[in-house]
């Protein structure tokens, strides 16, 4: 087999080459059906919609690289977003502190899923199913049921407000991921964390610690999430108790698409940026082309499906490359 | 002189395996100490030891006269420990350098250094005379690229002390050549190198010191000048033949399997043999000869692109364990644990797994009655162990385990048989057992494929021996050939290529 063959879809796969085609590939089929997908406001709309899938997603990438997942985002995000509007209506604490909490309250909730994984031995799955439930219901005691609203209008302007034509929600989506990109590409974290979830046994013997990298990698998915259920409230105005229900799945198929592996190891922010945007112009565009909701939806399933095959095709390729054991 | 590294007395016990006995093994500055014995003799289990892996139930490990007390691989590594492990271990996503460098990254303030990670690395690799990437992935290399990599780690950590297990073992000429260079350089620099190998040119050209262990004790220690290959060999194959191998020869039957000329890219060549039945054919070789993937053929588990399978007179090419079932053809694999068996599940659950392709139904369902009874009856014919056939495997014994795994192959009545390393982790009286049951189904006429390291076991138990080694059939016995243990010791030389009138 060519090497340097191997060696260009190790890079497609690694930089999200791939995910970037695919992103093309749906936003011109979209717009040969549609132009208007690419008008100028309308890929403002998409980049604000994408926001809060797009800032879990960060964090979700930081999970699975390290051979995890997070399926309790969606509470977490409501969790952390009704925390924070609780403290700044019913507290009154100033607006920044409140933000700050709401953050907090996603770290604290990240860094219980990640030490059930860690010291706990629990398997990902699990701890952050538990983690799912059990936010999601004290979000419903805390609120005990209703909307939180009244805010000061000052709580909801990051998941609100534009800068110029551009929405702040969707400039902060992406100031993250750039950060997020650099810690994963420029630190020594980013590189111990991918050998984690890439080779365990290595991590190990190289002497890293895997308990303290996965409590860091949960916290970090939670604080996200607690950034998301921010944005959340000021997009809706209000702290909904029901909201994100499911989110989890949209944000690990955006990820996934972005190709990053469910099995750890492989994948980048680049990829997720992109990823995170398929879902979102496909939504937006399968929405414009006034498609009944029932068939946007089976067209997404199509568009996963294909997206995966593709994915496991470049891995099969990759797997023949590698030596067997005796 | 300094002792570099002195083990007292150490042992390690795994459940039913006394894998360590007491060893005692110095290593001095600048010393290369070779370290020869067969699989299972304890090596790897010494190697883990002193890389911090694993922690010794008995015994003292001093380091520059300091007793050692690691708790995990890094307190090693801090203490100038180098491992180059067997398997390689590297993360097939990372680059070179990040691989090299993994846990100890150059840094700039918060961040890698990425510049000096890659020049740092594109010299260390340099210092192979190969030309590498190191910003490639470290899956993308060919397998002995791989293999200097995982050395150049071991180097880039400014050992004292390196140990090298098989280091050449998927390396080119060229490339040992240039390791050779490196293991010179380091040993003028004083550091100690523990070396494993079984090329017996290798570690004479290269040792200062040879010792040989067997059955996790030291068989021999001395100056390299005190030893020659033969008698290294003698040491590691020893004089354990007074175990009685209850082999009731015959005169074998019809030709139920003959394999003409297979052949798989890069590890199988022209393997030619016939096996009738009641005959057992015994496979002797280094772990990855190739004996395991023959089997993997045999039953349709990777394809051949040469040569061809006759079954009783009919060509065959398997396409699945399914269909090496269906013309009679069953493995019983080497790791009990992961492929042979179902742990969690009951003895009566694994015994039936085969048999319920092709039976044990009464319509739709399936014949309970019929499976309880059937795992009864192989339960006793083998001997098992066990309170009642509802018993979970895990709970039961290596040996009987190992019983479970082969009544599951029996359970479709086979023409032939295939086992891999079927007494590997198993106390002395099951294997006795087990062997006893081989015998019997010989006698039955049952054809029967035996893998083993055990060098003993295959001798004894085999109306013939074929010998691997890097993919080829190298040398062929029949029992007529000798004294078992005469023969041992040319089996062990052929396979090792350490000694030329195999």
């Amino acid at each position: 087999m060519p090497e340097e063959k191997n060696s260009i879809l190790f890079r497609l796969r690694e930089q999200g080459a791939g995910s970037v085609l695919l992103l093309l590939a749906v936003v011109l089929l979209l717009a040969a059906f549609q132009p208007g997908v690419l008008h100028g406001r309308n890929m403002a709309n998409v980049l604000a919609q994408s926001a809060i899938v797009g800032v879990c997603a960060v964090g979700m990438t930081f999970v699975l690289l390290s051979g995890g997942i997070d399926l309790s985002v969606g509470s977490v995000l409501a969790l952390a977003g009704a925390v924070g509007a609780w403290s700044c209506k019913v507290l009154g604490l100033p607006v920044p502190l409140a933000w700050s909490v709401a953050l907090l309250t996603g770290t604290v909730c990240g860094m219980l899923s990640g030490a059930l994984v860690a010291f706990g031995g629990v398997p990902p799955f699990m701890a952050t199913l538990a983690m799912l439930a059990s936010a999601r219901g004290t979000t419903l005691l805390l609120t005990q049921g209703y909307p939180l609203s009244g805010l000061s209008p000052s709580f909801y302007t990051p998941g609100w407000a534009s800068v110029g034509p551009l929405p702040l929600s969707g400039l902060i989506f992406l100031a993250l991921a750039l950060a997020a990109w650099v810690l994963l590409r420029r630190t020594p974290f980013g590189i111990h964390l991918r050998a984690l979830g890439d080779n365990p046994e290595t991590a190990r013997l190289a002497g890293l610690s895997a308990p303290r990298l996965t409590l860091a990698v949960y916290g970090i998915s939670g604080t996200l999430a607690g950034l998301a259920g921010v944005l959340m409230v000021g997009r809706l105005w209000s702290a909904q108790p029901s909201v994100g229900i499911g989110l989890e799945l949209d944000v690990i198929a955006a990820v996934v698409l972005g190709g990053t592996s469910l099995f750890g190891g492989v994948g980048g922010m680049g990829g997720t940026v992109a990823g995170v945007l398929v879902m979102g112009f496909l939504d937006n565009g399968l929405r414009l082309l006034e498609l009944s909701s029932y068939v946007q939806q089976s067209v997404k399933g199509l568009i996963f499906v294909g997206a995966v095959l593709l994915d496991l095709a470049l891995k099969g390729y990759y797997r023949k490359g590698r030596s067997r054991d005796a | 002189m300094t002792l570099l590294l002195d083990m007292r007395n150490v042992h390690k016990r795994y459940p039913g395996v006394h894998a360590l006995k007491g060893i005692s093994f110095a290593l001095r500055e600048g010393e290369l100490h070779a370290l020869v014995g067969e699989n299972g003799a304890g090596k790897s289990t010494l190697i883990k030891v002193l890389g911090g892996v694993v922690v010794p139930d008995e015994g003292e490990l001093l380091v520059r006269g300091i007793p050692a007390h690691w708790a995990g691989p890094g307190d090693a590594i801090r203490a100038g420990v180098g491992i180059i492990h067997q398997e390689l271990s590297l993360a097939p996503h990372l680059s070179v350098a990040e691989n090299i460098y993994l846990g100890r990254e150059p840094r700039r303030g918060p961040f890698v250094d990425r510049k000096r990670l890659r020049d740092d690395a594109a010299r260390l690799v340099a210092g192979f005379g190969v030309d590498i990437d190191v910003k490639r992935p470290a899956g993308a290399l060919p397998p002995g690229e791989q293999q200097l990599v995982e050395i150049a780690k071991a180097l880039s950590q400014n050992v004292s002390l390196l140990a090298m297990d098989e280091p050449t073992s998927s390396l080119s000429a060229r490339e040992t050549e240039s390791l050779f260079r490196v293991v010179a350089d380091l040993k003028a620099k004083g550091v100690g190198i523990i070396y494993i190998s079984h090329r017996m040119e290798e570690i004479f050209a290269l040792a200062d010191r040879i010792s040989v262990l067997r059955d996790g004790e030291m068989a021999g220690s001395a100056p390299a000048e005190e030893f020659d290959p033969e008698k290294v060999i003698s040491l590691m194959v020893g004089r354990r033949m007074e175990t009685l191998y209850p082999r009731t020869f015959r005169e074998p039957g019809e030709e139920f399997l003959r394999v003409e000329g297979l052949s798989r890219k890069d590890v199988l060549k022209d393997i030619t043999f016939s096996l009738r039945s009641g005959e057992i054919l015994g496979i002797a070789g280094l772990v990855g000869s190739g004996r395991t993937e023959l089997a993997r053929c045999l039953v349709g588990l990777d394809g051949f692109d040469g040569g061809r399978i006759v079954v009783v007179g009919v060509p065959f090419v398997p396409r699945s364990p399914g269909d090496a079932l269906r013309k009679g053809i069953v493995l019983v694999p080497e790791d009990r644990k992961r492929q042979g068996l179902f742990l969690n599940r009951t003895i009566r659950d694994n015994v039936a797994t085969m048999k319920l392709l092709q039976g044990l139904r009464r319509g739709l369902f399936t014949d309970r009655a019929a499976v309880t009874h059937l795992a009864e009856t192989s339960v006793q014919r083998l001997g098992v162990r066990c309170r009642s056939v509802f018993e979970p495997v895990f709970a039961l014994s290596g040996g009987n385990q190992q019983k479970v795994a082969i009544a599951k192959g029996l359970a479709v009545t086979p023409k032939v048989l295939v086992l891999d390393e079927p007494t590997r982790g198993v106390d002395v009286g099951a294997k006795a057992e087990i062997h006893q049951i081989m015998n019997d189904l010989a006698a039955g006429g049952m054809a029967i494929l035996m893998i083993s390291s055990d060098l003993p076991e295959v001798l004894g138990m085999s109306d013939a021996v074929l010998v691997f080694r890097e993919g080829r059939c190298v040398a062929r016995f029949s029992r007529e050939e000798g004294e078992p243990d005469r023969l041992s010791e040319r089996v062990m030389a052929a396979a090792t290529g350490g000694v030329a009138h195999a």
